[in-house]
């Protein structure tokens, strides 16, 4: 097994564990011999043009596509948040957020989950009533709720305006700071990437190409990453 | 009739009943008459139609036997109400109705859900279904009075026939047309087939549903009609008939008027349904 080396001070409790993962449709291979490994409490972002295979990889994981080669190991079901926010018209918010929730409180957890997205006071609204940055934190508040280890993010905020992006930066940056679960975001926005992740794949021809660490100076990651995407030359802007 | 018509039908109900939406999209007239007025003037032409008849039946310009006065048709109604035969026929078209109405809903939902959520059972049963939807249901009439004589058997027959296509159609039409993204959403959050069905499904194509209700009850309530009329003794349909043998033209009036009185109460009685069913939805509800 060669697992991708893993941040040694978490390395006891992994959100997720992929080895050798192999997906193909009829003949055209999409992931081949893809390793990874996602602590919880880390949040990792995957990078990579359409049709590189970073949707595949998300359900997969989720466990909504069938794999044909390899293992995931997961201790939990993972929860999704996807580019569309998915609430069902005919419930109310809360009836959305607690969907599939097993617990004897469903109502208190879901308003509490509310709540901590900013719409504790909109319990019994309908979905039609809330605009898309809403929409996509109740979305959240359903993914949450449930506890998950592992929260796979498919390019939730997409398809949101650039000021209410930045405001959904800041929610999931916190919401993921106190529930800490191991985070991947799938995105093609490099800088989308660099403002949340704690590590940054890069993901070409059904295999991570590149992987990231972002600590140090963002400017130059994102000159090496959009290089790496094949966005621009590959030299480095100072910073 | 073909599969776009069935659905259809919802459209078809809303256009032939003008309802306060369909005055105020109308376009601004030249001169402000306002909500109430155009109200009013659409009340106007029934109104004048109504006296019109009363004054020609009174001058005796219209024979009695042709088409007797409005007023002779509402004492008529009283008439027959407070001796009590009205109420006891029109609770027998009822109960007919009402019986047929769910016999037949039960089987076409039924149907309906299982072609919906299995291609097995498509394959096994839509074709046949379709087949005999074909048929226009009311000429299978002479064999379903050979086959069950025309007693109460045939009349429910009848209403159940008629009922079972409209709901079948569009209950499995609804859940062809859930979104498969929410169903997926469900296997995400990890909702078992019930659950899926319970939380998802159904109410995913209730709209669809309903709209086969509204348009089962105008079928079933058309299936009443022609089978009193062919042999019944009783029900609206009899009082009619009888009615015919002594050229009581009041009572027949009277009895064509109950049938689209009833047939108003059943969409209206179904309307509500849809505005407390579907109040999430922008289209019935108009909940906040």
């Amino acid at each position: 097994m060669t697992l991708h080396v893993a941040p040694s001070s978490t390395a006891a409790s992994p959100a997720v564990v992929v080895t050798h993962l192999y997906r193909a449709y009829g003949s055209r291979v999409v992931i081949e011999n893809l390793n990874l490994r996602i602590e919880r409490g880390e949040f990792v972002a995957l990078l990579g043009e359409s049709g590189c295979g970073k949707t595949t990889l998300l359900r997969a994981l989720a466990g909504l596509d069938p794999i044909d080669g390899g293992r995931i190991a997961a201790p939990r079901r993972p929860a999704v948040v996807f580019q569309e926010h998915r609430l069902l018209p005919w419930d109310t918010l809360w009836r959305n957020v607690a969907l599939g929730l097993q617990a004897a409180d469903v109502r208190e957890r879901a308003a509490a989950a509310l709540a901590e997205v900013g719409l504790g006071d909109r319990l019994d609204d309908w979905p039609r009533n809330l605009s898309g940055g809403q929409a996509q934190r109740v979305a959240l508040a359903r993914a949450l709720v449930q506890e998950p280890e592992l929260l796979l993010l498919d390019e939730p905020f997409a398809a949101l305006d650039a000021l209410t992006r930045i405001r959904m930066h800041h929610l999931v940056r916190e919401l993921v700071a106190t529930h800490r679960p191991g985070v991947l975001l799938v995105t093609h926005d490099v800088d989308e990437a660099i403002a949340l992740a704690d590590r940054i794949l890069v993901m070409r021809d059904g295999r991570i190409a590149f992987e990231h660490r972002t600590s140090g100076a963002r400017s130059i990651a994102r000159a090496e990453l959009l290089a790496e995407l094949g966005v621009v030359a590959s030299h480095p802007i100072p910073a | 009739m073909s599969n776009l018509e069935q659905t259809a039908s919802s459209v078809a109900f809303d256009a032939a009943q003008p309802s306060d939406n369909a005055v105020s999209r109308a376009p601004k007239v030249p001169f402000e008459i306002g909500r109430r007025g155009l109200l009013l003037l659409s009340w106007l032409a029934p109104v004048v139609l109504l006296i019109v008849w009363e004054l020609l039946a009174q001058a005796g310009w219209l024979s009695p036997q042709v088409l007797p006065a409005p007023s002779k048709v509402l004492r008529t109604a009283f008439k027959l109400a407070a001796s009590g035969s009205l109420l006891n026929d029109l609770g027998i078209s009822l109960l007919r109705a009402i019986g047929g109405f769910t016999i037949g809903a039960s089987i076409g939902f039924a149907l309906g859900i299982l072609v919906g959520f299995s291609r097995i059972a498509e394959a096994a049963i839509d074709r046949s279904v379709q087949m005999i939807r074909a048929i226009p249901f009311l000429s299978l009439l002479p064999l379903v009075i050979v086959w069950l004589g025309v007693g109460e058997a045939e009349k429910i027959f009848l209403v159940a026939l008629g009922v079972t296509f409209p709901i079948y159609i569009n209950t499995t039409l609804g859940i062809r047309q859930i979104d498969p993204k929410l169903i997926e959403l469900g296997r995400v959050q990890g909702l078992g087939t019930l659950d899926l069905i319970r939380r998802i499904v159904l109410p995913g194509a209730l709209p669809s549903i309903l709209t086969g209700v509204r348009y089962a009850l105008a079928t079933a309530w058309l299936a009443l009609v022609v089978a009193e009329t062919i042999g019944a003794q009783s029900g609206i349909g009899f009082l009619a008939m009888d009615a015919r043998e002594f050229l009581r033209t009041d009572v027949i009036v009277l009895t064509i008027v109950i049938y689209a009185l009833i047939g108003v109460a059943a969409d209206a009685i179904a309307r509500t349904f849809e505005r407390r069913l579907l109040a999430w939805h922008p289209n019935y509800g108009g909940a906040r």
